[in-house]
Formats: structure tokens, sequence, C-alpha cells
């Protein structure tokens, strides 16, 4: 069975204001894509809280993101993230962030192309609405400049 | 990507693939590529599949067959490893940023 995790979110922190879940109603926007997956170039995002070399950590209610180079090698990757136990993620950062996975595809061509960079932030943001007007729209701007058909996002 | 089905439910992203596996292993166990590169290629061809907005196509992996206790436990009071002191963290942080710096 999944694990319910708004109820259990609302229990870990009873000492809090119940936390209010985004909630969305109605059809979600949808774009089909408009050529196979392996003609795209795709986008990789997790909120996994990942960072490349010496790149500043995460604080509480951080916003920010990080560039990671697509080529970036496995120990150039660290996590930092207080909201789900980092351990394996720090051993391997493909848990939440599968870039070597990414450009394995690339190079078997189940994917046209990796966008280079990829992008990682820490996900325990409180605010949602810092979420949909200061990070969000940068990540976007990101996209377009990469001129990336697809965003394959991991939360964590 | 998702580990946590009740909360894409309620965000309601345009497509989404679900993984029934702890949070923090959304894209597969570590040290794992083979299932690691399963969970990526399905979630790759989801995007293909996929024609209906908000459709959440769920994979089949199991995280343990043998034990499914961590659905019961995850995410509960006590679970979470104990956060390192302020000053842990900062030496932590200053070490890492070091050994990068050194080359």
């Amino acid at each position: 069975m999944p694990v319910a995790y708004i109820p259990r979110t609302r229990d870990l922190y009873s000492d809090f204001k119940p936390y209010r879940w985004v909630e969305n109603d109605g059809v979600p926007p949808f774009v089909a894509l408009s050529k196979p997956i392996a003609e795209c170039k795709v986008a990789l995002t997790s909120s996994g809280g990942v960072m490349y070399r010496d790149q500043p950590r995460f604080h509480h209610e951080d916003a920010s993101y990080r560039r990671i180079p697509k080529n970036a090698a496995r120990s150039d990757l660290s996590v930092w993230h207080f909201g789900y136990p980092t351990a394996d993620a720090q051993r391997d950062p493909n848990c939440v962030f599968p870039l070597e996975r990414m450009r394995e595809l690339e190079s078997s061509k189940v994917i046209g192309e990796l966008a280079d960079p990829a992008f990682s932030f820490m996900g325990g943001i409180y605010s949602a609405r810092k979420v949909r007007e200061e990070l969000a729209p940068q990540i976007v701007d990101e996209l377009k400049r990469a001129h990336a058909d697809v965003l394959y996002l991991v939360p964590a | 990507m998702t580990s946590a089905l009740d909360i894409t439910q309620a965000v309601k992203p345009p497509r989404a693939v679900f993984v029934n596996f702890p949070l923090g292993h959304q894209t597969g166990p570590p040290d794992n590529p083979e299932l690691q590169r399963k969970i990526v290629i399905d979630a790759m061809r989801a995007f293909e599949t996929i024609t209906s907005p908000g459709t959440i196509v769920e994979l089949p992996y199991v995280w343990d067959a043998k034990d499914r206790s961590w659905e019961e436990r995850d995410y509960t009071k006590g679970w979470m490893p104990k956060r390192p002191t302020r000053e842990a963290a900062d030496a932590i942080e200053a070490e890492r940023i070091a050994r990068f710096r050194r080359g």
C-alpha cells in the first residue's frame, strides 16, 4: 500500500499548524509530445538537494537551485536535504538524481539528447508561493534557454 | 516521477510515473543501476504512452517483497535520522568545500 504522506506529515508535525498542501482542481495543463522521445531534448531536474563540487549547500526555506553539468562525475555530487533520509542518495545520487542513467539513455538513443546542465533544488520549501513565484519561473527560463522539449522532474 | 501518491494526486501534474519505494529512492535503490535504468526508461516511455492529462502510471517494481514494514514505519515519529547540530553541519560543509577546492 502506498504510504499516505499527507496525514503522516500532519502527525509528524503535530506541534505545528497543519500544513496546507497544494491541491489543484480540474484538468492539469497537458502538452502531448510532438515527436518521439528518441528525438527529444530531455532536461533532468531533481528536488533531492543535489550540489556539484563546491556549490554551497541548501538552507531551510532555500528556494535557490544549482546547475549541475551533465557530464558531472558521481564523485562530484553531494546531497543535502532535511526532509528525507539522505544516506542512500549521498552514496549514490542516482537514487534521486539519475544523471548517469540519463547519460546512458542518451548514448543508447532512448532519448534524443540530455539537456545541459541538469538542475537541482532542495524540495523542503514550506512556502508554495515561493516555489510558484520565485523558483519555478527561473527553472522555466533555463529550460527555454536550453531549448528543452521535455522536463523530467524527480521530486524527493 | 513520484513515490508519494497522495501528494501527486493532490498536486495533479500533467503526467506522472509512480513507484512505491521509500522516499529518497524515486529512481531506484543505491548501486542498482539495472533497476534504476528500468525505472528511468519506463518514465521516458510514459512521455509517449500517456495521452490523457493527469494520468499517473504505476510501475510494477517492489522495494522488498519479503519485508513491507517500511510502509508502516516511514514518515512516522522517530523515523527520520537525527539532524546534526548546527556546528556539526557547518563543519561537514566546510570540509566538503575544502575537499573540492583542493582539487
